[in-house]
């Protein structure tokens, strides 16, 4: 799958809070947590944010609570994939769980600037910096995670697992 | 093959044989947890795998602790997603109002979790039961809704990182304030996917509730797990706490770490960990005067008895600070019938405290104790993270109890030296 959109940046250690505030927790439903999408760093963060926008984080993003909230308020938010330095693993293990593929790509990441249009393709890790110029290999998602991946998420992947089984 | 706690923790529940860290291993889990927010999602998650029935009714654990009591309509809605849910599949251990405490209080002090378990929760504190020698993991609401249905889950096993405090230990020092030392050196990410395996005279030594406290803040250094081998102090806790024999668990001599970290501790005073990260730690005593708003006593970190003997030994005789709320909140009905029974209650009414209900509630900045634009808390919980108590203007310092109440009194971030 091909995803172009136009870069935001946000730092270091971007905890689950910041991504989706406790207070929104009262709800599962994407476009609501979509909406409050990093309300915990800035409220108006989502107003900036279209449809196809692609996040590029620094260190250990996603750390914190468990909340699956988060990457559903991410997908909810419109964007299709985060590239990052480094993720936390619990925020790891949900954002494939929900369909939302992450590349973790360490010091690389100081190549992507705000508001710079790249290109994702997320079945050959190759990712292109139109506006730079510039092209980086990332390594292929884990086989274990493309699987899931591939049926949608983890709701999917359990249902034909337990299909299978009936 | 020499085994880390962690390698022989989940060798225990997988039947392949594990060789090395970093292999992925399937599991088959002993307690699968969820609460009031993380509930619900897995619920909707299960149903639409389409899985009819949980694994084992008596091994899923329903805790309504987040918002609770339900602190608006929303709240309230989802608890009773989780209620039908719990009556449906005829889930035994489904704890809501009165008899609900902050879930990773609660286990143990039911005897829901043993030493050698597998435990995944939709919580990332899950992490505490390591301080009983299980392997306990935070997951996401689906990765919980597959290990409902299946009754297994995927890991990774992780590298391990031993930590060894040694030296003697200032009668004024906590749990809390050695996982924070530890949080402060390697950083909130220093064991990232990694586990934490805590050793060293001074933890072989420290009573069980500290240990649940530190295994707790593993996830604060971005570990997987915080473990605790399972020694005489273990076995006589859970002995006391549902009846439990179980049998010793320790790391083989000769295990392969990725690194060892030692923290002397000789000579080291209280620490808070100062905003907006919890790596920011520094000793209370080269703080400058930082006058605060509130102070929160309870969660999953430190809302036990020994927390709020902790907090009483500082409170009985003083007031708190007229410009401070200190609101305290023990984690579970047995620990706050042990504050009413041993007159622990009395020193914090007299005091001037607020006692609240068995919840997380501030913790999360859910509600009972949110922070205004440019309000400031010391709190003896988890996080410190920017608007996690409510503004994003707000401040919060985590320390411990001692640290908390100590604070409360002066009306700045202080320790028990102080008074």
């Amino acid at each position: 799958m091909l995803y172009t959109g136009s870069v935001h940046t946000v730092g270091e250690h971007i905890d689950t809070d910041a991504i989706i505030p406790a207070r929104f927790l009262v709800t599962s439903d994407p476009k609501i947590l979509g909406s409050h999408c990093m309300a915990g760093l800035a409220e108006d963060w989502i107003a900036r944010v279209h449809e196809g926008d692609i996040l590029v984080a620094g260190r250990n993003f996603g750390c914190g609570s468990s909340r699956e909230h988060a990457p559903i308020a991410l997908l909810g938010a419109g964007i299709p994939l985060v590239i990052g330095h480094s993720f936390a693993r619990i925020f790891y293990r949900n954002a494939f769980n929900m369909g939302l593929p992450l590349f973790e790509i360490g010091d690389q990441v100081q190549a992507f600037h705000e508001g710079d249009v790249i290109s994702v393709d997320t079945d050959t890790g190759i990712i292109t910096n139109q506006t730079r110029s510039a092209t980086i290999q990332c390594p292929p998602i884990p086989a274990s995670m493309a699987k899931i991946l591939a049926a949608q998420g983890l709701v999917g992947y359990v249902k034909k697992r337990l299909a299978s089984q009936a | 093959m020499q085994m880390t706690l962690a390698q022989k923790l989940l060798q225990r529940h997988t039947n392949d044989a594990i060789t090395q860290d970093g292999q992925i291993v399937s599991c088959s889990v002993s307690v699968v947890l969820a609460n009031d927010i993380t509930g619900p999602l897995a619920i909707r998650s299960f149903l639409g795998m389409g899985a009819k029935k949980v694994f084992d009714k008596d091994r899923i654990i329903l805790v309504m602790d987040h918002f609770t009591p339900q602190k608006d309509i929303d709240s309230a809605n989802q608890v009773c997603i989780s209620r039908t849910f719990a009556k449906e599949q005829g889930i035994t251990h489904y704890y809501e109002g009165g008899a609900c405490g902050v879930e990773h209080a609660l286990l143990p002090e039911q005897g829901l979790v043993q030493p050698g378990d597998l435990v995944v929760g939709a919580d990332s504190h899950t992490c505490t039961y390591g301080g009983l020698g299980a392997f306990a993991t935070g997951m996401g609401s689906t990765d919980i809704a597959a290990a409902m249905a299946l009754g297994e889950t995927w890991l990774k096993v992780p590298a391990s990182i031993r930590v060894e405090y040694t030296g003697r230990m200032d009668p004024m020092l906590r749990a809390k304030d050695l996982i924070l030392l530890l949080i402060g050196k390697i950083g909130v990410d220093g064991a990232l996917y990694k586990a934490l395996e805590f050793g060293g005279d001074v933890v072989d030594s420290l009573p069980l509730e500290g240990r649940l406290t530190m295994a707790n803040m593993a996830i604060e250094a971005g570990a997987k797990a915080g473990l605790f081998a399972c020694d005489a102090i273990t076995q006589e806790y859970c002995a006391a706490h549902g009846g439990l024999i179980v049998e010793a668990i320790g790391p083989d001599a000769g295990a392969s770490y990725e690194k060892t970290v030692t923290i002397d501790i000789t000579g080291q005073k209280p620490v808070v960990s100062c905003p907006h990260i919890p790596g920011n730690v520094k000793a209370v005593a080269d703080l400058p005067t930082i006058p605060i708003n509130q102070v929160v006593i309870g969660s999953c970190t430190n809302g036990r008895i020994s927390d709020m003997r902790d907090a009483a030994s500082i409170l009985r005789g003083r007031k708190v600070d007229p410009h401070v709320r200190c609101i305290v909140l023990p984690a579970t009905p047995t620990v706050w019938k042990e504050c009413l029974y041993e007159g622990l209650m009395e020193v914090f009414m007299e005091a001037g405290c607020i006692v609240g209900p068995c919840t997380c509630g501030p913790c999360l900045g859910g509600h009972m104790g949110i922070l205004a634009d440019g309000e400031r808390a010391v709190s003896t919980s988890n996080r410190n993270f920017k608007g996690r108590m409510g503004s994003l203007q707000s401040e919060v310092y985590l320390g411990s109890p001692l640290v908390a109440a100590a604070s409360a009194v002066c009306g700045r971030v202080a320790g028990p030296e102080d008074l």
